[in-house]
């Protein structure tokens, strides 16, 4: 199929971006790496967007270090995350999820705003930044607001970016000196979506578990949380099954995806515990 | 005079040897032209609506809004193309019994697929054509409609072609021996159902085509990426009324076919009805969705079949019943039937044993129609035949390459008919096993196997040999009624300069046709292969032939190349025999020269003869013939296909948590005769073992209950990729057939006939312990837990 675009402008900064949305009578639609977006146009899944390519605002781009926070600016493309050294150091688990993030041509290309706006259940970073405790900072016309990743994630390609908004950055505790971060997942062929994945980020606080590709969207497994704060690594993986109802699909079947789950809920933990010992 | 293949410091020594392929710079540099790179004057684009219904009646098209959309100049609906075009009957007369209802290319009043044409834009771009045919509003009536295979036949199902009478497309059954009593008398009988996924081939360039219909001229010209000039040719011909000799198909660069573009589409052909109604030149390039939904499908088979042994591991009986589904129509013109017939041809294949029996069944239902994809049928009858032999093997406790080496037939054996009456000239499975032993360390890896197997590792180690089918006589089609030649042609001629132009009835789909045929004709005349051009792929250009499919571009374009090039060489020595006066048993031609044959010294370069015969013929004596080119034609006639051989294996691990199976290395060792080009032969082998591994691992085209397929795109049809696939050891037996000077069977098929049988083995051997086995296809790690029993639900 061919695309049936609405009209293209390319902002030239935020203020701009902004503008040109809210003059495009609820049609606009923000471009950033065009990786999820221009596939979507591609099928015509979505037709007569006004787009406001966002590419070249380069306010919005890289990463830098604020005091005990990261701030990651929304148009940082899933290679420069993988190599920052500001990320390997104070949020690895963003480093480690590249790897499993589509092919190399797309991930310099994409975006983690992109992403994260985006909101795939299926995807990686969202559910790093649920793990991560991150927030998200989203802008409009009328100013400027935080957002917690808990709260961010709504459903299937839903967010709390309103009309007219634009997410611009997020940013993320930094690592504290024992913190461990691991990603794991499973998926058919290496840079597909996951048919399961999970993010576990062991703090002194406690434990965090996002889950991805089990629900509509990204998932806290707070149960298993619970029961992995008491050290009971069973109990957590027996409590996974009330944190979620994953759908069945062409690839596997709900029952699949929970095993899965659980597999990679021990897995992870061995990972951490093997690196501590 | 024969040529010396044993020798490989013989003169002009091409055939054997990996050279350039005369196509790769051009394809690299992005100036391939392939049809949708052809722009031609006043052209347009058709864009097509398609059935969303898997079964309706269509009660109504309303194209009222469309003539709005700028850029759309006219809408065609079934009945409007069926006035120019007749509809076709894809029968075949050697398939007994085969039926299948009149096909038009734009539905008329009934779509049976969901992605059916059922109206046509045209516009000025695509984009337009698009536009146009969202806003056509069609009213359907749903239909009940017959999805699932199994239940086709019954007496509650819908009949979906009230015609003919039931869904029965095809039913053959073929015994020989006593089946009954040998199943009664053995020693074990094991039996198992297998099921293998529908697939479809995925060709990076998506089926094209570009029709032009000159009325100056009365002549229908079709830039087409096909598989068979010729035989497109003859359907146009025929259902578009148009003579043959006034239909010309030109087929330039083709990003692969496997099968897939030997087919006649409704689409395609409906695009050439609207060239013939609008005087223009139409294009029509399918997008990915309408390849999912529309490109054939293939594989589609449930299957249940048993093996009986005796104690000594000797096979005594093999009985298969074999079901497929295929879709609303029997495919146009090469039939639906063949896929099952081949089953049925090729189960037990290797093997040396009395009594057979094998059943297919072939239904109609409310998908896509299927028909041949690469190695048709085979990748089914070696897992169907391996997976039996395997589990018998494991049965009586004996090693799989152990029963292989009871049964296989002798080397010596030959010629040598099977219980599925199929002939073999000359196969050497035992050979290629001792070879694949060799390259493989098989017992080393069985060690490496146990060893791990104490730390909970699970590998597995698979064998699967197999036969291919290739070098199809008229057997294959002719003698069915379809105008599809088995023979073909290579004209060759020599120009002024020396320079050497070669002209093929078999076609380039990518796979490297026309550097086989320049190596063939070099060695053939005596010059360096960069002095030859090959051409192929233009009906009004190049000899009559076949084209590609079935394994016989080489093994029968080749033999014609060399048969052209030889007499090429003769009438050339001719000529040089007279200007240098001597007799011409003297002179040989090496290297663009004419030489002594017996000293090799240069007597005279091909230039300076070229230059006598066309510019100064008056210096040669009057009545020598001096006929620079020579047109030769091969066909098969001792055997109807030329089998070739092989086997394969699979070492992989399984991770019986999670499912996942691991690829860690793949063998192949197979013989299609004479190698012309090791190379391209390597390559054939392992890109066909990439698609028998998608088919063992990753592909499968899913329906649901309503006949709506679900995924219809690269994200959700998981096609093989390297990062999965396994390193590839390819090992060579060569047994030329005695059918040609050139000795070549077929390597196209080889790959992919055994690939999956070869992973299935291998898995099961991993599962094993664990008293699992896995027989579905594709072995999702989801159906390996659930053979492990690990999920519940
Ligand atoms: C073949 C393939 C495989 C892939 N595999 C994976 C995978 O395994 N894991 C994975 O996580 N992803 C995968 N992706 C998706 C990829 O990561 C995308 O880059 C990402 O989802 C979207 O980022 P983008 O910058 O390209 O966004 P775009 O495609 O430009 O936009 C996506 C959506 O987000 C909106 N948007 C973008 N930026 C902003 C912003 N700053 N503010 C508000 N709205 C915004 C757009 O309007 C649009 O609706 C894959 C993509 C492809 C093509």
């Amino acid at each position: 199929m061919k695309a049936s675009v609405g009209g293209y402008a390319r902002a030239s900064d935020l203020q701009h971006a902004l503008e040109l949305l809210s003059g495009s009578d609820g049609l606009g639609r923000v471009l950033a790496g065009g990786q999820s977006l221009i596939a979507a146009m591609n099928m015509r899944l979505s037709a007569g967007d006004l787009l406001v390519d966002i590419s070249r605002v380069s306010e919005l781009s890289g990463v830098s270090d604020a005091g005990d926070r990261l701030l990651i600016g929304a148009l940082t493309r899933h290679v420069e995350i993988g190599r920052n050294p500001l990320i390997r150091e104070y949020a690895p688990l963003l480093s480690q999820a590249v790897q499993y993030i589509a092919h190399a041509a797309i991930r310099n290309r994409g975006t983690i705003g992109g992403a994260l706006a985006h909101a795939d259940p299926a995807a990686e970073f969202p559910a790093c930044i649920l793990a991560l405790g991150a927030t998200l900072h989203i802008e409009g016309l009328t100013g400027r607001r935080d957002v917690a990743a808990e709260d961010f994630f709504q459903d299937v390609f839903e967010t709390a970016i309103g009309e007219g908004e634009i997410l611009t950055g997020i940013s993320i505790p930094k690592t504290e000196a024992n913190e461990a971060q691991v990603i794991e997942e499973v998926a058919r062929r290496s840079g597909d979506y996951a048919l399961a994945g999970l993010c576990l980020v062991k703090r002194s606080a406690g434990h965090r578990l996002a889950l991805f590709s089990v629900g509509p969207r990204p998932l806290l497994a707070r149960s298993a949380m619970a029961a992995l704060d008491r050290g009971d690594l069973e109990g957590a993986a027996e409590a996974l099954c009330d944190d979620m109802d994953p759908p069945s699909d062409t690839q596997a079947s709900g029952a699949y995806r929970q095993h899965l789950a659980q597999v990679l809920l021990r897995r992870a933990v061995a990972r951490i515990e093997g690196a501590n010992a | 005079m024969t040529i010396e293949f044993g020798n490989p410091d013989r003169p002009n020594s091409y055939i054997g040897k990996t050279v350039p392929r005369p196509n790769a710079g051009r394809l690299v540099q992005g100036r391939g032209r392939y049809v949708d790179d052809i722009v031609l004057p006043r052209m347009v684009h058709v864009a097509f609506v398609r059935s969303p219904f898997a079964h309706a009646r269509i009660t109504g098209i309303d194209a009222g809004e469309v003539k709005s959309v700028k850029g759309v100049l006219r809408v065609f609906t079934g009945k409007d193309i069926a006035e120019v075009c007749t509809p076709w009957v894809a029968v075949l007369a050697h398939l007994k019994g085969l039926k299948s209802p009149p096909e038009y290319p734009i539905a008329v009043d009934r779509a049976c697929w969901v992605g059916e044409p059922v109206a046509a834009v045209v516009a000025t771009s695509r984009a337009a054509a698009e536009d146009g045919a969202a806003l056509i509003d069609v009213d359907y009536d749903p239909l009940p409609v017959v999805t699932d295979m199994m239940s086709a036949l019954d007496a509650d199902t819908p009949v979906l072609h009230e015609d003919m009478g039931d869904n029965l497309a095809f039913r053959r059954l073929h015994e020989a021996g006593d089946v009954e009593a040998a199943f009664k008398s053995a020693h074990k009988v094991v039996s198992t159902r297998f099921r293998t996924a529908r697939h479809t081939g995925v060709t990076l360039e998506p089926r094209s085509i570009l029709a032009d219909w000159n009325p100056a001229e009365g002549q229908l010209t079709a830039y087409h990426a096909t598989q068979a000039p010729h035989m497109i040719q003859t359907v146009l011909a025929e259902h578009l009324g148009v003579p043959e000799g006034r239909v010309r198909v030109i087929c330039g660069d083709v990003g692969g076919s496997y099968g897939i573009k030997v087919h006649v589409y409704p689409d395609e052909v409906a695009t050439a009805a609207i060239a013939k109604i609008m005087a223009r030149p139409v294009k029509f390039v399918a997008d990915r969705l309408e390849s999912f939904t529309t490109d054939i499908h293939a594989r589609d088979h449930e299957i249940e079949a048993r093996i009986a042994v005796e104690e000594d591991g000797s096979i005594t009986a093999m009985d298969i019943d074999d079901w497929t589904a295929i879709g609303a129509y029997s495919v146009y013109p090469r039939t639906s039937a063949i896929e099952g017939n081949q089953v049925v041809n090729l189960c037990g294949g290797p093997y040396d044993f009395k009594n057979y029996r094998a059943q297919t069944t072939v239904v109609f239902q409310n998908k896509t129609p299927t028909c041949q994809y690469r190695a048709v049928g085979h990748p089914i009858a070696v897992a169907i035949t391996e997976g039996l032999v395997d589990q018998a093997a494991a049965e009586l406790g004996m090693d799989p390459v152990e029963i292989r080496r009871r049964n296989m037939f002798r080397d010596d054996a030959y010629p040598v008919t099977s219980p599925a009456n199929m002939r073999f000239e000359g196969l050497s499975h035992h050979a290629s096993m001792d070879k694949l032993m060799a390259l493989m360390d098989y017992d080393g890896l069985r060690a490496e196997q146990a060893e791990l197997r104490k730390a909970g590792i699970h590998r597995g180690i698979g064998i699967a040999s197999f036969i291919e089918l290739t070098n199809p006589s008229p057997f294959m089609y002719g003698i069915g009624g379809a105008r599809i030649s088995a023979q073909d042609g290579c004209t060759v001629r020599m120009d002024p300069d020396g320079s050497l132009v070669a002209l093929s009835g078999v076609t380039e789909q990518g796979q490297g046709t026309e550097a086989m045929l320049s190596q063939i004709v070099a060695e053939g005349v005596g010059v360096s292969p960069d002095k030859v051009r090959v051409i192929t792929g233009d009906t009004q250009v190049t000899p009559y032939g076949g084209g590609t499919w079935a394994s016989r571009g080489a093994g029968i374009g080749g033999e014609a190349a060399l048969q052209s090039a030889r007499a090429l060489r003769e009438s050339i020595l001719t000529v040089a025999a007279a200007m240098l006066q001597t007799e011409q048993s003297r002179l040989d031609i090496r290297d663009g020269q004419v030489v002594d044959a017996a000293t090799g010294d240069n007597r005279m370069p091909l230039e300076e003869l070229g230059r006598i015969v066309y510019f100064r013929g008056d210096t040669l004596p009057k009545g020598l013939p001096r006929e620079l080119v020579q047109t030769r034609h091969f066909i098969t006639s001792d055997y109807p296909f030329a089998f070739t051989n092989g086997v394969q294996a699979s070492y992989l691990e399984v991770d019986i948590e999670t499912g996942v199976v691991k690829l860690l290395k793949h063998w192949c060792v197979e013989d299609c005769g004479r190698i012309i080009n090791p190379q391209l032969v390597d390559e054939q082998i392992r890109g066909g073992i990439v698609q028998g591994l998608g088919g063992a691992l990753f592909e499968e085209i899913h329906y649901d209950a309503d006949g709506q397929l679900l995924n219809g795109s690269m994200a959700d049809y998981l096609v093989p990729m390297a990062a999965e696939m396994p390193d590839m050891v390819v090992g060579h037996v060569e047994t030329p057939t005695k059918e040609s000077m050139l000795g070549a069977k077929g390597a196209g098929e080889a790959g992919t006939a055994g690939a999956p049988a070869a992973v299935m083995n291998a898995i099961n051997d991993a599962l094993r312990p664990r008293g699992a086995q896995v027989t579905e296809m594709p072995f999702t790690p989801e159906r390996i837990l659930r053979a492990l029993g690990v999920l519940k639900d």
